[in-house]
């Protein structure tokens, strides 16, 4: 065999138990879930097997579905917006310290050393009628009675913001990090100010990372299923909490599987106009 | 009284000092390079004139007025940096058109002056390319174009010109000092290449360890260095230890051990006050090897044994073996080719010019502060 077909065989042995892997876990189980989302439930009996459209023209029609699927992708903005807000001025500052840069990230990834649902009960103990910070208010007089901070809409998206503000701040840090900070000297010794300077050279140059860590929390926020179970109220209901409902719980799997699809499309459209605008290779740096 | 002063000026980063009380002053219009080696503080004393860094003690003044407390951005200075610090976001027209929207300029002066600009360094044809898409020298044009177009009062280059390869250094050299007799712009030039210091200033300040050694024109710190670290720093150079033994008219008279006595140029020797210990400096390319038969001339003429050879081409260089009995002193020649190089282990009479000799007194302290004016 020449060199050259050895070379070009060569990624494919060494990709060979990756592929596999996603192929036995992710291809495949998309496959069942596409051919699924077309059977058809009967009411006695296992589902009926063929190639119906009701599933998908119920998914599309009923106006409960269309008002949790707009409420999700709601959610997961505000959230992105937060994240990103908050997440900014975090990031800059880890990148422009002087000090240990790794201590700080290091301390950024610490909390992803706790289970991501230990950390989300966390809030009941702290936003709970018996919690830390109604106990607190109360005690120091300032209400009576206590408030009304969990199981709603706004308890949802802080555990969501809680959750993913690193994924903002260490996109956000790979992008600034990379930017030379003898631009910023530049653009102060041509005449501008410190703010003028951030504004022409630094935050342009940071927006993939933004975008980067915008698409990931937004994707992550409209996915969520474990936060607003436990932090929302019975109308807080986002979409993966449909979709559980209809195979768990009324053992719908074919409505379920055209349900799941259907956030699939409204997130993939979503990528592929990131990857169209700004390209994948970024997401990848963010990640790394 | 210079376009830029320097008085006393201290830098510390925490415990450690990397500017040590310097005092400069550098003549309105003038071409000055800070030359020394890494470490040694240009950087850092760079970024203190152009407002990057604090001074943490003296005072620094710019056309007359104190700029300690002037932040960066009201000091009108045009910076270059080694790695150009183009933004990489805006094309080349906007690059140079951007401390221009800070001073109130029209929009329409604005076009032209970044057309004139780019003009003065021969690139008008790149206005609407990103950096990016420029070669290393281009890029190096369009930074040069950006911090003159603001017409500053000092230009503030460091190591501008490093990163580029050899051919094209020499040839942005000329270039750029031809642009800067143009504008005739105060500029302070950083590098730790000796033969750009020597061939671009008008003025070299070596320093050394946070310190000034010397400041002079290129060929005064060249043929009299202050002390032996700008001897050395200089090109290659030959220090032996000596004795002065006085002034005999215009004439300095030294003693090297093993060699014959010596008179030098008084000139040559400023910083010799009479007799005492001292050191003898020759550069390696004043020292003529000869073969040992050739007819006496005007040159001294010591004998001397090859010890090693280094093969450079058009030119070689010999390591050499001079003086008698316990005495004797390695030496560098540099010499062009004639038609063969010296052999190893051959016996050559080694030759020099008094006046291309120098002598500094033993242990020359370092020159702390100085004038370029
Ligand atoms: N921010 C800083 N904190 C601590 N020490 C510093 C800092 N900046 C510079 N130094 C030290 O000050 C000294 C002088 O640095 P400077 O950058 O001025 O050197 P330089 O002459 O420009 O060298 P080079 O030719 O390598 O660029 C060095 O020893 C350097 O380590
Ligand atoms: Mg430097």
């Amino acid at each position: 065999m020449s060199i050259e077909a050895r070379e070009a065989r060569q990624p494919w042995i060494l990709l060979s138990p990756a592929i596999g892997a996603v192929t036995l876990l992710l291809l495949l189980p998309l496959v069942f879930i596409v051919v699924y989302s077309f059977w058809l439930r009967s009411a006695v009996g296992p589902d009926i097997v063929g190639f119906h459209f009701d599933n998908w023209q119920r998914a599309l029609s009923d106006p409960f579905y269309r008002y949790i699927l707009l409420n999700t992708l709601k959610i997961a903005a505000i959230t992105t917006v937060l994240c990103a807000v908050l997440g900014y001025p975090a990031a800059y500052f880890v990148a422009r310290s002087k000090g240990n840069k790794m201590l700080l990230l290091l301390m950024l990834m610490l909390p992803f050393w706790i289970s991501y649902i230990i950390r989300t009960m966390s809030w009941i103990n702290i936003l709970g009628s018996s919690g830390a910070l109604n106990t607190l208010l109360m005690t120091l007089g300032l209400t009576s009675e206590p408030l009304r901070m969990l199981y709603n809409e706004g308890a949802v998206i802080l555990g969501l913001v809680h959750f993913l503000l690193p994924f903002m701040i260490l996109n956000v840090f790979v992008s600034l990090d990379g930017i030379d900070t003898s631009l910023e000297d530049a653009a102060n010794s041509l005449g501008a100010t410190r703010w003028q300077a951030f504004l022409q050279v630094t935050l342009p140059l940071s927006l993939p990372g933004l975008a980067a860590g915008g698409l990931l929390c937004f994707v992550l926020a409209a996915g969520s299923y474990v936060t607003p179970l436990v932090l929302g109220g019975p109308r807080d209901a986002m979409f993966a909490n449909l979709v559980y409902e209809a195979i768990i719980t009324q053992l719908n799997w074919p409505l379920g599987s055209a349900l799941s699809l259907l956030l699939l499309f409204v997130l993939g459209a979503l990528v592929a106009l990131y990857n169209r605008f700004l390209g994948m290779s970024q997401l990848t740096r963010g990640l790394g | 009284m210079g376009a830029v002063n320097l008085s006393d000026v201290v830098k510390r980063f925490g415990d450690f000092t990397a500017v040590h009380r310097m005092s400069l002053e550098i003549p309105e219009g003038s071409f000055l390079t800070l030359l020394g080696p890494s470490g040694c503080g240009k950087t850092t004393t760079l970024r203190m004139i152009a407002g990057l860094l604090d001074p943490s003690e003296g005072d620094i003044d710019i056309n007359g007025r104190r700029v300690n407390d002037l932040p960066i951005h009201k000091r009108n200075l045009g910076l270059v940096f080694q790695n150009y610090a183009l933004f990489p976001h805006k094309t080349v027209a906007e690059n140079v058109a951007f401390g221009l929207r800070y001073r109130n300029v029209s929009r329409a002066d604005i076009a032209r002056r970044v057309q004139e600009a780019l003009e003065l360094v021969r690139l008008p044809h790149l206005a609407s390319r990103y950096p990016a898409a420029l070669s290393g020298g281009q890029q190096q044009r369009i930074a040069l174009a950006r911090a003159v177009v603001i017409e500053p009062d000092v230009l503030l280059l460091d190591e501008p010109l490093s990163a580029l390869d050899a051919n094209l250094r020499e040839e942005m050299r000329v270039e750029l000092k031809n642009i800067q007799k143009r504008i005739g712009v105060t500029s302070v030039f950083v590098t730790h290449d000796q033969s750009e210091a020597l061939a671009m200033s008008d003025q070299v300040v070596v320093m050394s360890e946070g310190r000034i050694e010397q400041v002079g024109a290129p060929q005064e710190v060249y043929n009299t260095p202050a002390s032996e670290f700008v001897a050395r720093f200089l090109g290659a150079a030959n220090i032996l230890p000596a004795e002065a033994r006085g002034i005999e008219g215009e004439t300095m008279v030294l003693d090297v051990p093993g060699l014959p006595r010596l008179g030098i140029p008084r000139s040559r020797a400023p910083r010799l006050a009479g007799a005492g210990a001292a050191r003898l400096v020759i550069r390696a390319e004043k020292l003529a090897l000869t073969p040992v038969d050739a007819p006496a001339d005007d040159r001294v003429s010591v004998p001397a044994m090859v010890e090693a050879v280094d093969y450079q081409g058009q030119s070689a260089r010999y390591f050499l073996r001079i003086g008698e009995g316990e005495n004797t002193h390695q030496v560098q020649a540099i010499n062009m080719i004639d038609e063969r190089p010296f052999a190893e282990g051959e016996a050559v009479s080694v030759r020099v010019r008094p006046r291309d000799c120098a002598a500094l007194p033993l242990g020359t302290a370092n020159g702390g502060g100085g004038s370029a004016a």
